[in-house]
C-alpha cells in the first residue's frame, strides 16, 4: 500500500534530522527556573504562590482563569524568589514564577516508577478532570489545553483519535526519540484519551523517515484492538492538524470549522505521553523532551528538560552559542519563533531549540515576482500567496477576504519555495490580521 | 551578550533562486543553440550575439536611467535574447536582431514594468513584430553555409512548401512525397526554418532537462502537443489531400521550440495545473487553425501571443483547489 499523505500542496525541505541518533538524556536541574503563566493558548493562569513560599515538584503554582486556560505546576522544588512579568520565548511580557532550586523533592502522590501502568481506571469525566488538573496542553506547539479537545460539544461526536507522530519540521527529533524510547507510554496515553473521548479507533501517524518509531509503535499496539499505526509519506506540513486529518481519513475541516467537525481529534505523541504521566502516574506536566540542534553546534542532543529552564543553560551544555550563530529558534525552521533573549525559559510547547548561522537564515533582498506559481503549488490550503502578496500590499481587504486569506495556516511553504525571496508569509500574516479584525468587528454589529 | 536576529518564520529561503531557474533554462537551450550554430555557422552566431547584447543593453538603459535600478535578472534577459535569435531566419541581417531585441525588451517587457509584469512573451513579441514589419526578410529561408558543410535544405520551410502547394491545388500527400518531407527529417536536424527549429531532438533534450530539474511542469508543452496531434489526426483522416498529418505537424516549424521554451515562460503562462491545461489547449487549437486555414504557413507565435492575452482571465477563473471548499 502506498503511504498516505495530504492531497493539496506541501513541500519537501531538507530533513536535517541531525539529532535523531541522540538518545533522550535527562537535563541536569538548573539553579533557577522561571515558569511562565502563559504556556497554553487562551487566558494566562493566575499565580497562587508568593515570594518566599516553599514549593515542591508538581505543586500547583498557577490556576486557570477562564474556559480556555490551564493549570501550571512547579517543575522544581525550592523557594519562590519572585512573581513578576518577564519576557517569555516569544518576547511577550507575561507573569513568571521564579524559583531558586533546592533539592528535588516531589509533591505527594506522584508515582515515579518506570513501570508501564496498563490499567486505565476511572470514568471519562474523571480522566478528563485528571488531565486538566495536570496542566496538559498540546505539545506539538499550539499548546491548546488538552482537556477541552477531549470534551467536544454535545452535538459533535468523535469517531477517530489521531495521534500525531509526523514531526514534519526539519531538524526536530524530540517526538521521534520519544516514540522510539517510550512507545508503550504513548500507546497507553492514547488509550486514556480514547476512553475519555469514547472512540473505538485510534490511528497513530508516523512519517516514513522514522522507521524505528514506526516499528516500536507497531509492536506496542499489537495487543490493542482498534489501534492502527499508519506510515505516512514524508511531506511538510503533514503534522498540521487539518492536513493530518485529510491524510489519514480524507475528510476536510471546513473553512472556519474545528477538527471535531470531521469526527477527528488530533493529539501529538508528546501530549499522549504527558496524558499517560498525568493519569497513570499522577504526574503533572513539568518536563518535556526537547531537541537542541543546529549545524554549527558542537553537540546535538535530545533532552528531557524541566519546564522553566533558561535557554542559556541548555545552550551552555552543548558548548554555548558558537561563533557565527545569529539566530536561536524555539521550534523548527518552518514555524518556530526566533528568540531575542536567551534568559527566556522553556515552556510546555518548546519542542526544539535550533541554532542557525547568518548564512543559513539570510534574508536576501526581494526580487520581482516572476509568477512561477511555486507558492500556489506549495500552499496546502489551496490559496494563492502571490495574489495575497499583491492584494495585501495594496491593502485590498475585500479581495483578500474573497480569496480566503483567513484559511492560511502560516506553515511557511509559500515563502520557503519562492525563488524571488519575497517575504510572502510576512505580508500574508499582517494582511490576515487586518482581515480578521474586520471580520470580527462585523460580527459584533 | 551576542546579538540575535529576530524575524518571523520561515527561517530559510529557497536555494532555487530566480537566477538558478533562469540559468537552468539557458542550459536547456544550449543543445538547440549549439546544433543550430553547427548548421548555420557564422551568421547564426552573429544573430545570437547581437540579440543577446542588445537585449541586455536595452533593458539596462531603461532600468538604470528611467527607473534607477539594476537589471533584476540578467539571465532572464539573456533567455529572451537567445530565444529571439532562435526564432529568426538563419540568413537574416544583423540589424533585424537589433530591432527585434528593442521591440522585445523595450516594448513587450519594459513598457509593462519589467521582469514579471509583461503580458506577452517578449521574444515572441519581437519575432511577430519583425514578421509583420519585414515580411520579405523574415520569410527568406536561404540557408547560409554552416560549419558542418551541410546546405541541403535551403529554400522554403516544409510548412511553407505545403502551404504553397495546397494553394496551387496539389494534394498534401503529393507535396510531401515530392519534396521528401517525411517529418522525421526534422527530428535529427535537416529541416529549413528558423535558426532554432533545426533539430527537434536537441529541443527535446532541453525539455527533459527542464523537467528533471523541475524548472517547468510538463502540463503546458504536453497539452499543446497532444492538442495538435489530436486535431491534425482528425483533419487528416477526414481529408488526407487537404491536410497534413500529425507527425509532420508535430515535428515541423516552431511547434516544439514554442511549446517547450516560449509557452512555458513563467510570467506569461497560468499558475495552476488546470489553467496550464486550458492555456495549452488554446495554443494547440489556434496553431492548427492558423496552419490549416490562415494565410501564414506557421501559427505557433501568433497562437502563443493570443493565449498570453487570455492568461489573466485564466488565472482569475482557474483558482487552485481550495482545501475546504
Amino acid at each position: 500500500m502506498k503511504n498516505k499523505t495530504f492531497a493539496i500542496g506541501g513541500v519537501h525541505p531538507a530533513e536535517r534530522k541531525m539529532a535523531k541518533d541522540a538518545a533522550i538524556e535527562v537535563f541536569p536541574l538548573p539553579a533557577k527556573v522561571a515558569i511562565s503563566m502563559a504556556q497554553h493558548l487562551g487566558a494566562p493562569a493566575s499565580p497562587v504562590v508568593a515570594k518566599g513560599d516553599k514549593v515542591k515538584v508538581g505543586q500547583v503554582i498557577g490556576t486557570p482563569t477562564g474556559f480556555v486556560s490551564g493549570f501550571v505546576h512547579s517543575s522544581v522544588s525550592g523557594t519562590v524568589t519572585a512573581v513578576e512579568p518577564r519576557a517569555d520565548l516569544a518576547g511577550n511580557k507575561v507573569m513568571h514564577v521564579c524559583i531558586d532550586v533546592e533539592g528535588d523533592e516531589y509533591a505527594e502522590g506522584i508515582n515515579l516508577s518506570g513501570r508501564v501502568e496498563r490499567d486505565v481506571k476511572g470514568t471519562p469525566e474523571e480522566l478528563i478532570e485528571k488531565i486538566k488538573a495536570a496542566g496538559v496542553v498540546g505539545m506539538g506547539g499550539a499548546t491548546f489545553p488538552t482537556h477541552i479537545k477531549l470534551a467536544p460539544p454535545k452535538d459533535k461526536k468523535a469517531e477517530y483519535l489521531i495521534i500525531n507522530g509526523c514531526e514534519c519540521e526539519p531538524y526536530v527529533t524530540a517526538d521521534d526519540r520519544l516514540m522510539r524510547e517510550h512507545p508503550h507510554e504513548i500507546v497507553m496515553g492514547a488509550r486514556v484519551m480514547a476512553k475519555a473521548l469514547g472512540v473505538e479507533t485510534v490511528i497513530i501517524a508516523v512519517e516514513e523517515n522514522k522507521p524505528e518509531a514506526f516499528a516500536a509503535l507497531t509492536e506496542a499496539t499489537l495487543r490493542y484492538i482498534g489501534f492502527y499505526v499508519y506510515k505516512m509519506k514524508k511531506k511538510y506540513p503533514q503534522g498540521g492538524e487539518k492536513q493530518l486529518i485529510d491524510a489519514v481519513t480524507g475528510r476536510r475541516v471546513p473553512s472556519g470549522g474545528l477538527p471535531i467537525d470531521t469526527g477527528c481529534v488530533v493529539q501529538n505523541v508528546a501530549t499522549a505521553y504527558a496524558v499517560y504521566q498525568a493519569v497513570q502516574k499522577d504526574k503533572p506536566l513539568i518536563e518535556r523532551v526537547m531537541t537542541v540542534t543546529g549545524d554549527c553546534l558542537k553537540e546535538r542532543k535530545n533532552y528531557l528538560v524541566r519546564i522553566g529552564t533558561p535557554l542559556s543553560a541548555i545552550l551552555d551544555s552543548v558548548g554555548g552559542l558558537p561563533d557565527g550563530a545569529v539566530k536561536v529558534i524555539s521550534g523548527g525552521p518552518m514555524m518556530g519563533k526566533a528568540v531575542a533573549n536567551l534568559e527566556a525559559t522553556t515552556q510546555k510547547g518548546s519542542s526544539c531549540l535550533l541554532v542557525l548561522t547568518a548564512k543559513q537564515t539570510a534574508r536576501t533582498p526581494e526580487q520581482p515576482c516572476i509568477r512561477c506559481g511555486r507558492c500556489t503549488q506549495a500552499c496546502p490550503m489551496g490559496l494563492e500567496p502571490w495574489l495575497m502578496n499583491r492584494l495585501g500590499r495594496a491593502g485590498d481587504t475585500d479581495a483578500l477576504e474573497e480569496n480566503k486569506i483567513y484559511d492560511c495556516i502560516e506553515c511557511g511553504c509559500c515563502q520557503s519555495t519562492c525563488p524571488a525571496h519575497i517575504p510572502l508569509l510576512d505580508i500574508v500574516r499582517t494582511s490576515k490580521a487586518d482581515v480578521m479584525k474586520i471580520i470580527r468587528s462585523r460580527a459584533k454589529k | 551578550m551576542s546579538r540575535l536576529i529576530v524575524s518571523p518564520s520561515p527561517h530559510f529561503q529557497s536555494p532555487n533562486t530566480t537566477r538558478v531557474l533562469m540559468n537552468d533554462v539557458l542550459i536547456a537551450l544550449a543543445p538547440a543553440t549549439v546544433v543550430s550554430l553547427l548548421f548555420y555557422g557564422w551568421n547564426a552566431l552573429l544573430l545570437l550575439a547581437v540579440s543577446v547584447v542588445s537585449c541586455i543593453l536595452c533593458e539596462f538603459v531603461i532600468e538604470k536611467y528611467l527607473r534607477g535600478r539594476n537589471i533584476p535578472s540578467i539571465s532572464a534577459t539573456v533567455i529572451t535574447g537567445v530565444l529571439l535569435a532562435l526564432n529568426l531566419p538563419p540568413a537574416a541581417p544583423w540589424w533585424i536582431a537589433l530591432i527585434g531585441s528593442i521591440a522585445a525588451i523595450g516594448i513587450a517587457k519594459m513598457c509593462f514594468g519589467g521582469l514579471g509584469q509583461n503580458i506577452f512573451n517578449p521574444a515572441i513579441f519581437g519575432r511577430v513584430f519583425l514578421l509583420v514589419s519585414f515580411p520579405v526578410i523574415m520569410t527568406n529561408w536561404a540557408a547560409p553555409a554552416g560549419w558542418l558543410g551541410v546546405d541541403a535544405f535551403s529554400g522554403a520551410t516544409p510548412l511553407a512548401q505545403v502551404n504553397e502547394g495546397l494553394r496551387a491545388g496539389i494534394p498534401a500527400s503529393q507535396i510531401i512525397a515530392e519534396n521528401g518531407l517525411t517529418g522525421w527529417q526534422a527530428f535529427f536536424g535537416a529541416a529549413g526554418g528558423s535558426v532554432g527549429e533545426v533539430s527537434a531532438l536537441a529541443l527535446l533534450i532541453g525539455f527533459v532537462y527542464l523537467l528533471v530539474r523541475r524548472v517547468i511542469k510538463p502540463h503546458i508543452p504536453l497539452t499543446i502537443l497532444a492538442t495538435v496531434a489530436l486535431m491534425t489526426t482528425i483533419f487528416w483522416l477526414i481529408s488526407p489531400d487537404k491536410f497534413t498529418g500529425p507527425v509532420f505537424n508535430l515535428l515541423s516549424g516552431g511547434l516544439l521550440l514554442g511549446a517547450i521554451f516560449m509557452a512555458t515562460d513563467y510570467v506569461t503562462s497560468p499558475m495552476t495545473n488546470w489553467g496550464m491545461v486550458i492555456y495549452g489547449v488554446l495554443i494547440g487549437v489556434l496553431t492548427v487553425l492558423i496552419r490549416y486555414f490562415g494565410s501564414y504557413p506557421e501559427g505557433v507565435s501568433f497562437a502563443i501571443l493570443m493565449a498570453n492575452m487570455a492568461v489573466p482571465l485564466i488565472n482569475k477563473y482557474c483558482k487552485p483547489k481550495r482545501f475546504a471548499a
